[in-house]
């Protein structure tokens, strides 16, 4: 048994979003990086349980970026994960990214592929699915419960206003979300492990982007709260009704 | 050349997301001076050819019991073999649930860029840019797509629906379906409650409440409003709510024309689950709450107050219009 886990590096969620260069590129000036949320906390998380149910299992960490990719895949591999692999390019492109993990997923024959549901920078919820047509695998998105029974999966997906569950034989790509694991903090001895955790470097597979950020722009500020007082709920209503237009 | 829309459907009911894709999909074909045709998959009770009046002219229905499941392998086969036969060189989909499954799908089997979560229309004037959210609503980024196929996935209620007059053609389309490998074993619907991600009104709430007994002044307004019901991370947390209502950072994150959040200090994880809404109206007996300086309208006092209060006055300007 194979996971595979994509790993991406994001800046924290409270970090202040601003750009440089005439707005093409993301100001990272002071901001802290962190693992993509999804993906750390519950495709990583997940994996890792069904390695302490199966401890035959491997998982192997990988993530699409430059060398400053690297403190960040080490603290993933502090949470657990056997090695990583570090893919040495960067891209916007969905497309150049996930081409770059069918790449590895293809040379590491797995079984199962995790991704997070979305990263908190791009939000494209695009990486999972463009994985599984590239390596011709089924694709479970926004899972909210993951179960394995031998080589049969059972997945707990969203869809509009409730959920479905789905039966799945494997190799198979999964896009995790909030219930299919909960939060760990890595413990000292993970972290000492970590350290000497095999993170091999592959150069990148030559693949064309498809796309490209022309440049970005920050929503109009808003104008300000209109307050109204706690005895003049009517003048809410008004407002929002012939102002808003919302009601 | 014309744009192709994925209609997605659920029960044999086209989803509200898919109409605003329609509509989205024939203002482009308009721009573009093509036509839009829209695909739908399995089994509907829908007349569809009353979606011409959203402005698609031609609709190929696979209507194949089949597809009635989502398996987003099967789903982006079909596409892509209707984009192929409709020489489709646009395919939009809503950035809904099964959006975000097929689409990207899509695009990789086609090798066409993808832009997923757009919220206007496409820039053609020098190329092909569209402006999508990032950030979690925090910022927007312009994509240029350079391949000559190209995929956008719209996000829900960013694209206003115009109904206007007309009937679009329906025609089989006989597409290879092949063996579903996805075994949909169970459906839970939520019953008679407005899904989060698709109500244009949502009334949330938080610690303020105080405890799970005391929602029922929040479901009275929600009931008015005919709004989904949602909740902060700690409330879903204590089992407040279910938590399907959690809205926020790792929850669901929503863009509703109205938010109301009722006894939510807004910390910065929940509103990168509200920060879309259109307008934000913040209740808090705490002046000082960050909601505050996201909110647009707020009220200042106690939750218990005003919120009984809010439903009366709704219901009072509803029996005058």
């Amino acid at each position: 048994m194979k996971i595979l886990v994509c790993v991406s590096k994001t800046p924290d969620t409270t970090a202040k979003i601003a750009f440089t260069d005439g707005n093409t590129k993301f100001d990272e000036a002071g901001v802290q990086w962190i693992i993509n949320p999804y993906d750390e906390w519950y495709s990583l998380v997940r994996a890792i349980e069904l390695k302490e149910a199966n401890p035959a299992a491997t998982i192997h960490l990988v993530t699409v970026g430059n060398a400053d990719a690297e403190p960040i895949i080490r603290k993933a591999l502090a949470l657990g994960g056997d090695e990583a692999i570090r893919v040495n390019t960067d891209s916007s492109d969905a497309f150049y990214i996930a081409a770059q993990i069918a790449e590895v997923a293809k040379q590491g024959g797995y079984d199962l592929v995790f991704t997070g549901k979305e990263t908190i920078d791009y939000n494209g919820s695009s990486i999972g699915g463009m994985i599984a047509e590239l390596i011709d695998a089924p694709y479970i998105s926004l899972a909210t419960k993951f179960d394995l029974n031998g080589t049969t999966a059972t997945v707990v997906r969203e869809i509009e206003g409730g959920e479905e569950t789905a039966e799945v034989a494997l190799p198979l790509v999964v896009s995790c979300q909030k219930g299919v694991a909960e939060q760990r903090i890595p413990n000292m001895r993970g972290i000492m492990a970590a350290r000497t955790k095999p993170l091999k470097v592959v150069e990148p597979a030559a693949v064309d982007a498809l796309t490209t950020v022309v440049g970005f722009e920050l929503p109009p500020a808003k104008a300000g709260v209109k307050l109204v007082a706690p005895d003049n709920v009517e003048e809410l209503v008004r407002l929002l009704h012939e102002e808003a237009k919302a009601i | 050349m014309s744009v192709l829309i994925f209609i997605d459907q659920t029960e044999g009911h086209v989803k509200k997301s898919s109409l605003e894709a329609i509509t989205y999909g024939a203002d482009l074909a308009k721009q573009l001076g093509t036509t839009a045709e829209g695909i739908v998959l399995g089994t509907v009770t829908e007349d569809l050819s009353a979606l011409g009046k959203y402005g698609v002219t031609k609709i190929h229905h696979v209507a194949n019991e089949t597809l009635n499941h989502l398996d987003a392998q099967l789903y982006a086969s079909v596409i892509s073999e209707a984009a192929a036969a409709s020489g489709a060189n646009v395919i939009v989909f809503s950035h809904n649930q099964t959006g975000k499954a097929v689409a990207a799908r899509v695009a990789a089997k086609l090798k066409a860029g993808l832009v997923a979560g757009a919220c206007a229309l496409p820039d053609t004037s020098n190329g092909f840019v569209v402006k999508k959210t990032v950030f979690s609503g925090k910022a927007f980024a312009n994509i240029s797509i350079q391949s000559s196929v190209k995929v956008i996935s719209l996000n829900p209620n960013s694209y206003k629906t115009v109904a206007t007059e007309g009937t679009a053609s329906v025609a089989d389309f006989a597409a290879t379906v092949g063996q579903p490998r996805v075994k949909v074993t169970a459906v839970n619907k939520i019953t008679g409650e407005v899904p989060l991600t698709e109500a244009d009104i949502v009334v949330s709430g938080g610690r303020g409440l105080k405890g799970p007994e005391n929602w029922g002044i929040l479901l009275d307004l929600a009931k008015e409003l005919g709004a989904a019901t949602a909740c902060s991370r700690p409330v879903g947390d204590a089992h407040w709510r279910p938590h399907h209502e959690h809205v926020g950072q790792t929850g669901v994150q929503v863009a509703p024309n109205l938010y109301i959040a009722i006894g939510i200090s807004g910390a910065i994880q929940h509103l990168a689950g509200v920060n879309r809404s259109k307008v934000i109206v913040v209740i808090n007996k705490d002046p000082e709450a960050p909601f505050f300086k996201a909110a647009d309208y707020g009220i200042v006092g106690d939750a218990f107050e005003v919120v009984p209060q809010l439903t009366a006055a709704i219901q009072k300007l509803k029996a005058g219009a």
